[in-house]
């Protein structure tokens, strides 16, 4: 019976949220869509778990949906590299839902909970299938579907500042600007190709070599997908978002769909384009790392002087994603594996610490660093859960953040680049001015007012130490991420060397089964 | 670089001509203009422009809908990436009716849809959080 259902993983991992999604409006009991959302976030983490623990050794599961085989259906094909980024958003996606019901008691109106629920759940769908599925136009698909929730999200924030809708509007511009672009170099890659399965992509763009169309392909998708990412010049949609969105929004935001996206380009890059792709090879060191160089010093400046920690953490976001993308960009497997790390590690640190943020939005009913003086004496279990993320963000040891800097150090100085490895630890000084000016306000500064609302609830407090002490725990013992990331790495360098599907590719004009596509 | 770029070339390949004017005006249109509900609009020509470019490479000329007959020699038409962009523009008119919400709760809030006005309000709200 059990092994019958595991048989269909990968297919329930989007499915689970996607069936809860419309039950939590249909029942239309808050308290009821709560119990409906946990259940089916821990499922499908529980689900992320299993294929995370399938693929670990380097195996690749291939699901069919509807039994139509790749590539002309669609399949989803689960390997280390995706089922990293399904676990990250899995585990988180399940913390924030116990989470999510008390922080947003204060925050939204009660009559929209259930619609809040609902855009959670289909945003988390959207995540998962973004992640899961090995198929480029479903790729896109899912995007949108996580899109375009995560702008009902934001925009749910209007019930604290107003400023939560044009933060949205937005981004909405902006997302779907970059979406639109995605689906241009889909487009491109189709009409050179006739396929859109990744793996067979992979095959015929590697057999038909470089070309003009290709390279168009590859820029309109990293572009696109740089738009999403919050790549440096195009972030301006996230600070906005970020700030404005309801905390727990935040929280999963920034802990997931900007990760998500990294993976989309990784996927693409290396395993759709292949590694050593001349064009990619270039750009990527020409454009993206002096991109990532003046993100991690540029951001981490202007988050010194915000005077919101929402937006202070935003910024330091944009920062983060910086450090991913130079790992990245480095075109090594160690650059790789320190780009893979850090994206797991942000993700605890960054979650863990919006958490913390949620609570003190609970209590004092502000995000601004002035208003949270004195709070480090009156929540001490708070400040603390903030305090131990913002050594993260530094990089001190003993948190993930010191591993995913001795990591892109490390491979810093492999490629030769001493250089680097400076700005790496010169950027990281930047961090301690801005979470000292927070640990400053926390501890040394006198409590003005008594907070609003006495105490923290515990499904609050526990989520955000659960990040922590994951935090904390992957920063001693990195075993788990070295050896997912290393075997990640390795898949994505040796990705054109796929197994070839199981339908001979060539033969089939590549157009008339894959209408699977549709709707 | 640009040997190949002969009339021909240039005629044969109209349906790009068409697509990239569209799209470029979508686009100004989203950059130029003050107008929440515009900017919509002008991001929907945009990705309606995406989908004439899908249509467009999936015709065959002489080729015909893609409904099987007995005639062997029967030329059809891709009907794949037209079966892609149902779906995209179901996504696009999603797109359009959260982009249309949105503005709607804009309006009862600020009052104006015009991106400058909004602008003003906000830097006001800005100054008193600082004060």
């Amino acid at each position: 019976m059990l092994s019958s259902i595991l048989a269909h993983a990968p297919a329930l991992q989007t499915v689970i949220p996607l069936v809860a999604a419309p039950l939590c409006v249909l029942i239309g009991q808050r308290n009821i869509a709560w119990g409906i959302t946990v259940l089916a976030s821990l499922l499908t983490a529980c689900v992320s778990v299993f294929l995370m623990m399938e693929t670990l050794d380097g195996s690749v599961i291939s699901y069919h949906l509807g039994g139509w085989a790749p590539p002309l259906g669609i399949e989803y094909r689960v390997d280390i590299v995706n089922a990293f980024v399904l676990f990250i958003v899995g585990m988180t996606g399940a913390l924030v839902a116990i989470y999510a019901r008390a922080s947003i008691e204060r925050e939204i109106d009660p009559d929209l909970h259930v619609y809040f629920y609902t855009a959670y759940l289909l945003c988390l769908t959207g995540l998962l299938g973004v992640t899961i599925t090995g198929d480029a136009f479903n790729v896109f698909v899912f995007l949108e579907i996580s899109s375009l929730s995560t702008y009902t999200l934001v925009a749910l924030g209007a019930g604290r500042d107003q400023r939560a809708l044009t933060a949205s509007y937005n981004y909405l511009i902006m997302g779907t600007i970059g979406a639109t672009f995605f689906v241009i170099g889909i487009g491109f890659l189709y009409m050179m190709t006739g396929t859109l399965n990744m793996a067979d992509l992979a095959e015929r763009i590697a057999n038909m070599g470089d070309n003009r169309v290709i390279r168009v392909a590859f820029v309109f998708i990293l572009v696109g997908i740089g738009l999403k990412l919050a790549m440096f010049p195009l972030h301006l949609w996230l600070p906005n978002a970020y700030s404005y969105a309801p905390s727990v929004v935040s929280v999963f935001l920034a802990a997931t769909a900007t990760k998500v996206a990294v993976y989309v380009l990784l996927r693409f890059a290396f395993t759709v384009f292949g590694f050593d792709y001349p064009f990619q090879a270039a750009t990527l060191s020409w454009v993206l790392m002096p991109l990532a160089l003046i993100a991690m010093f540029a951001m981490s400046i202007v988050a010194i002087f915000q005077s919101d920690l929402k937006r202070m953490l935003a910024y330091s976001s944009v920062a983060q994603i910086g450090y991913i993308l130079l790992g990245v960009s480095m075109l090594s497997k160690p650059g790789l594996m320190a780009g893979i790390i850090h994206l797991f590690n942000h993700a605890v640190t960054k979650g863990a610490l919006f958490m913390a943020v949620g609570i003190f939005v609970l209590r004092y009913g502000s995000s601004r660093i002035e208003d949270l003086r004195g709070a480090g004496r009156t929540m001490p279990w708070t400040a603390a859960a903030f305090v131990a993320g913002g050594l993260g963000l530094i990089g001190v040891p003993l948190t993930t953040g010191f591993i995913s800097k001795w990591y892109l150090i490390t491979a810093a100085f492999e490629s030769n680049d001493w250089w680097l490895a400076l700005l790496i630890v010169g950027s990281s000084l930047i961090a301690v001015f801005y979470v000292w000016r927070v640990v400053e306000a926390l501890y040394l500064a006198e409590p003005e007012g008594k907070p609003a609302v006495s105490s923290a609830p515990l499904s609050m407090v526990l989520p955000t130490w659960a990040l922590v002490l994951a935090s904390l725990y992957f920063g001693i013992d990195a075993e788990l991420t070295s050896k997912a990331a290393s075997t990640a790495a390795d898949l994505l360098i040796e990705a054109t060397q796929f197994d070839s599907p199981a339908e001979p590719a060539k033969a089939v004009p590549g157009a008339i089964g894959a209408a699977a596509n549709g709707e | 670089m640009f040997e190949d770029l002969t009339l021909d070339f240039i005629i044969q390949r109209y349906n790009y001509w068409m697509v990239i004017i569209l799209m470029v005006t979508g686009l100004y249109i989203v950059v130029s203009r003050g107008n929440l509900v515009k900017k919509v609009i002008g991001l929907n020509l945009f990705q309606t422009a995406v989908f004439m470019l899908y249509i467009s490479i999936g015709k065959v000329i002489g080729g015909t809908a893609p409904i099987y007959t007995d005639n062997p020699d029967e030329v059809y038409s891709n009907p794949l990436p037209h079966v892609l962009i149902l779906t995209a523009i179901v996504v696009g008119v999603a797109t359009m009716a959260v982009g249309m919400a949105l503005i709607v709760r804009i309006r009862e809030r600020y009052g104006t849809i015009e991106e400058d006005e909004i602008a003003e309000i906000e830097q006001k709200l800005d100054r008193q959080e600082a004060a």
